[in-house]
């Protein structure tokens, strides 16, 4: 056991060894993490001052993008409840992938948070006693804490007991201790983007967040970003490397973001309708988000980018013919990604501020450091995927697998730059 | 506290209210729930040169026509439609004023003489509502007077120039 | 190829010396302080301190005198940081009559001046907002203006509301704070731990009244123009990426003083006093005053209070 153990590790040296084309991106990522990490360090000396973020628009970029990768984490119950619930074998095949994805998303998530801090330092405050001072169950933030954590530990044991399994040759029983987990992660994966939209919910002094829709809102849409996001990686995946992904998961997942679609979007309607048609003081930041007022209009173009993108997405996976051919899917699917994104973004946090609880319009729009740094998280997020990846195909198509016994290390390390060494 | 101390003042003043019944009873009235006299503010220095006003008025009968004299030509009574100086100023003791009664009160206590016809601000002056205070919230605190703020002849508050504008959020950038 | 035990723990020192280098690299550029003279124990000190709530009073006697060192290497001036605690059977209570506000806006800038606000970048606690008279919209805070400019105050035609932290007695602003570095005090007044806050600005997006204030850069002030009287909830100079609001002028309204706002007002609209003391002017106001709160439909119960002794500004 303790041998497999270490085994299991050191065969995590294969995620350094590949391709020139493997390297060529890898070092194309450590670029972009570089700007991100120079554009980080001016912001760690200066202070939050180098963003756009001011007392009256106090969170901006970093938590819309935070917003939107919990949407990310989430949609990996997509794939859990159809491989795992319904034991449906082409999805089964690849939901170790959509875990992977959600650990990735979780720790970018962490990532912004920790961008966004005006004291990163200071982090462990967070901490329960005795240790930090959390602040649960008062404060939503630390719910939120509570349920990322949760679940990227879930998610953590879940994908690396699989792998482990899988590396020695072994299947896991659903009726173990990591079915039972499993199952857990299903509620959890709610739970994350629930508790994210209750910590709009809750700063009651933004009618904007109030909509007793949100979290709903939010699932739906994390249902569709999330798993379409996925597809392009999977179809990614399955050219670049030897892993095998049918045709048939991908359409099957394709079906389901479709119905997540028609829900979100009649949730769309059922707020945007309830915010607008009484035109009470409330409405004023939705009609900000839409329109602008007097002249300020700074959202308008994410809003109806947004919702063009939505709409058409949502005609061409709703169209079997369209949904089926993959030049049409992938256009549905690039589409919903950039219109959840930009909804759950930019469309969600901003309006929230603007105008602000006294009234006063400031226009945001985020500085470079803001999207130099978020560029950073989102090529760390890819490294990590990567690397993830990286390791876990070779398992996943049984060219890793280490026999019980007493192998020397030194063989299987022939073994893993054997199976790394093949493609990429 | 202030209640307290105020009833004992007001013990200790009842005799002499006996003494002066019909007379001065007004000023009595006008006293009643007035803080102690520490708390008060002095009457703003602004009457350098021309106050004392006996310096001058020694000796000198009042006027006999309703008319501004002599160095008193500059000014301009925007108060009281159809009043004039002896409605508050006291004819015979020139350095003091006085109540529609006749009573003499003194410059420090001109509050009272407002207090006359202005009864319900005076009132809320009083509680402290009307009017500036500093100090002690708990404790030993300056009332401003009528006359700080409002210059008897022209009341009315004078605009003042106003602090700059906030910076805009937008305006606020590193290295500014 | 096998590296020998020695060159892999020199390896291994190497790397760890490396890992405390670029540590130590990013706590200075990172940590509060700054400051490349300060001692490890100082420092050491300043990054584990506890929540003010939870140090007993030798602690935080210990903390101050570091504090007040601090301070003064920074600022090159003695500065006394207080923490005196709630009086007992005080609830602070404020009012501000918006009959006789005229938009001077002198509470602002007496505010900065006693509470060690950044200079640069600006923050003000109190924000005096404009509103035009006979409006034909309701007037709402979105027709209000808060940059204004005019040659004299009160212009014709407009009123004023300056608005400043409610201090409410359920505020929405403690209750979103994850790490309890904001917290209601026994006299009611609403404080910040600057050594504890994160700086996640959550309860900035929670605050109805946009009284929290964050130090976007490192907060800017003359020496000369410090306020040396500081209490170590209130005024007291604050760091780069923590949020600060108004607290009563805590260092003043403990010991018994008015607010410096309240001292400023050049028409005396502004009020303050023991909400649990019948005999104060800020009970004769609420009781005799037709009073208001801001926002009362969210429930956050404020205990600064709006009124109007008179008809209307002239």
């Amino acid at each position: 056991m303790v041998q497999a153990t270490k085994d299991f590790f050191i065969a995590w040296l294969s995620i350094f060894k590949g391709g020139p084309k493997y390297y060529l991106w890898l070092a194309f990522l450590a670029c972009l993490m570089g700007v991100g990490v120079y554009a980080y360090i001016g912001q760690a000396e200066h202070g939050l001052i180098m963003t756009a973020m001011r007392d009256q628009v106090s969170w901006g970029f970093y938590i819309s993008n935070f917003t939107f990768l919990v949407g990310v984490a989430a949609a990996a119950v997509l794939l859990v409840i159809p491989a795992y619930v319904h034991n449906h074998q082409p999805i089964k095949k690849i939901v170790l992938f959509g875990e992977l994805m959600a650990i990735t998303a979780i720790i970018m998530c962490i990532l912004f948070i920790m961008t966004d801090l005006g004291q990163p330092l200071r982090v462990w405050h967070i901490l329960p006693p005795p240790i930090g001072m959390m602040h649960w169950p008062t404060s939503l933030l630390a719910w939120d804490v509570l349920v990322l954590n949760g679940y990227f530990i879930l998610n953590v044991i879940i994908a690396f007991y699989v792998m482990y399994k899988y590396a020695h040759g072994e299947h896991y029983e659903m009726k173990s201790f990591i079915g039972f987990l499993i199952y857990l992660s299903i509620p959890a994966a709610i739970s994350i983007h629930t508790v994210t939209a209750f910590l709009y919910n809750a700063a009651f002094s933004r009618p904007f967040w109030s909509a007793s829709i949100l979290a709903p809102r939010f699932i739906a849409s994390a249902l569709c970003s999330g798993p379409a996001l996925m597809l392009l990686v999977f179809q990614v995946l399955r050219k670049v490397t030897d892993v095998e992904i049918e045709d048939k998961a991908i359409f099957r997942v394709a079906t389901l973001i479709t119905y997540a679609m028609a829900v979100n979007l009649f949730f769309l309607l059922a707020e945007v309708f309830g915010s607008f048609y009484p035109g009470t003081a409330e409405s004023v930041n939705i009609h900000y988000l839409f329109f602008g007022i007097d002249g300020q209009t700074n959202l308008v173009k994410y809003i109806w980018t947004a919702m063009a993108c939505n709409v058409t997405a949502f005609v061409l996976i709703l169209n079997p013919k369209t949904r089926e051919k993959f030049a049409t899917l992938n256009v549905a699917l690039v589409l919903m990604i950039v219109g959840i994104y930009l909804e759950k973004g930019m469309g969600l946090v901003i309006p929230g501020f603007t105008p602000d609880v006294l009234g006063e319009i400031y226009q945001y729009t985020p500085t470079a450091t803001e999207l130099l740094v978020s560029l950073g998280v989102w090529a760390t997020g890819a490294m990590i995927y990567t690397f993830l990846v990286k390791f876990a195909i070779p398992i996943h198509t049984g060219k890793l697998r280490f026999a019980s016994g007493e192998h020397a290390v030194t063989a299987k390390r022939a073994v893993i730059d054997d199976v790394t060494s093949e493609k990429v | 506290m202030g209640k307290k101390l105020l009833a004992i003042i007001a013990l200790l003043l009842l005799p002499l209210s006996f003494a002066f019944a019909d007379e001065h009873s007004n000023k009595m009235t006008l006293m009643k729930g007035v803080p102690a006299q520490k708390f008060i503010m002095p009457r703003p220095p602004i009457d350098k040169g021309l106050w004392p006003c006996s310096q001058c008025h020694k000796g000198m009968p009042p006027g006999p026509k309703r008319k501004l004299t002599m160095m008193h030509q500059d000014i301009v009574l925007k108060h009281m439609p159809g009043g004039w100086c002896y409605d508050c100023h006291n004819p015979t003791d020139r350095d003091k004023l006085r109540l529609f009664t006749g009573e003499s009160v003194s410059f420090d206590q001109s509050y009272l003489v407002c207090g006359q016809c202005h009864g319900f601000i005076f009132q809320e002056w009083k509680h402290g509502l009307h009017g500036k205070r500093v100090g002690m919230w708990n404790g030993v605190k300056t009332y401003y007077q009528c006359i700080n703020c409002h210059w008897p002849h022209e009341p009315h508050f004078k605009p003042i120039v106003p602090w700059p504008a906030p910076i805009k959020p937008a305006d606020i950038k590193y290295g500014n | 190829m096998k590296k020998t035990k020695d060159e892999r723990r020199a390896l291994k020192v190497n790397r760890r010396t490396l890992l405390k280098g670029t540590l130590a690299a990013a706590a200075a550029t990172m940590l509060p302080l700054n400051r490349a003279d300060a001692s490890f124990s100082d420092f050491w000190e300043s990054f584990f301190q506890k929540h003010f709530r939870e140090m007993t009073e030798a602690e935080k006697e210990k903390v101050v005198a570091r504090l007040e060192k601090e301070y003064e290497e920074k600022y090159k001036i003695a500065i006394k940081v207080g923490i005196e605690p709630a009086m007992p059977g005080v609830l602070f209570g404020y009012g501000l009559d918006l009959s006789r506000c005229i938009g001077c806006r002198t509470c602002e800038y007496a505010c900065v001046a006693e509470n060690n606000q950044s200079i640069d970048p600006q923050i003000h606690w109190i924000q005096v907002l404009r509103f035009k008279k006979e409006d034909p919209k309701f007037p709402d805070f979105e027709h209000a203006e808060k940059y204004y400019n005019a040659a004299l105050a009160p212009q014709p035609g407009y009123f004023y509301m300056p608005i400043q932290c409610q201090q409410c007695e359920n505020p929405a602003c403690t209750r979103a704070c994850p790490t309890q570095a904001t917290w209601k005090e026994p006299d009611g007044i609403v404080t910040i731990d600057y050594n504890w806050c994160i700086g996640c600005r959550y309860c900035m997006a929670a605050c109805p009244y946009g009284a929290r204030h964050f130090n976007w850069g490192e907060p800017h002030r003359a020496p000369q123009d410090i306020n040396p009287n500081t209490h170590y909830l209130g005024n007291r100079p604050r760091y780069r990426g923590v949020v600060e609001k108004c607290t009563f002028c805590i260092q003043r309204s403990r010991k018994g003083r008015y607010t410096a706002c309240v001292e400023a007002c050049p028409v005396g609209a502004r009020k303050f006093g023991n909400l649990l003391d019948p005999n104060s002017e800020i009970r004769y106001m609420i009781a005799n005053k037709r009073v208001f709160r801001l926002k009362e439909d969210l429930n956050t119960s404020p205990k600064f209070f709006y009124f109007f002794d008179f008809g209307g500004t002239r």
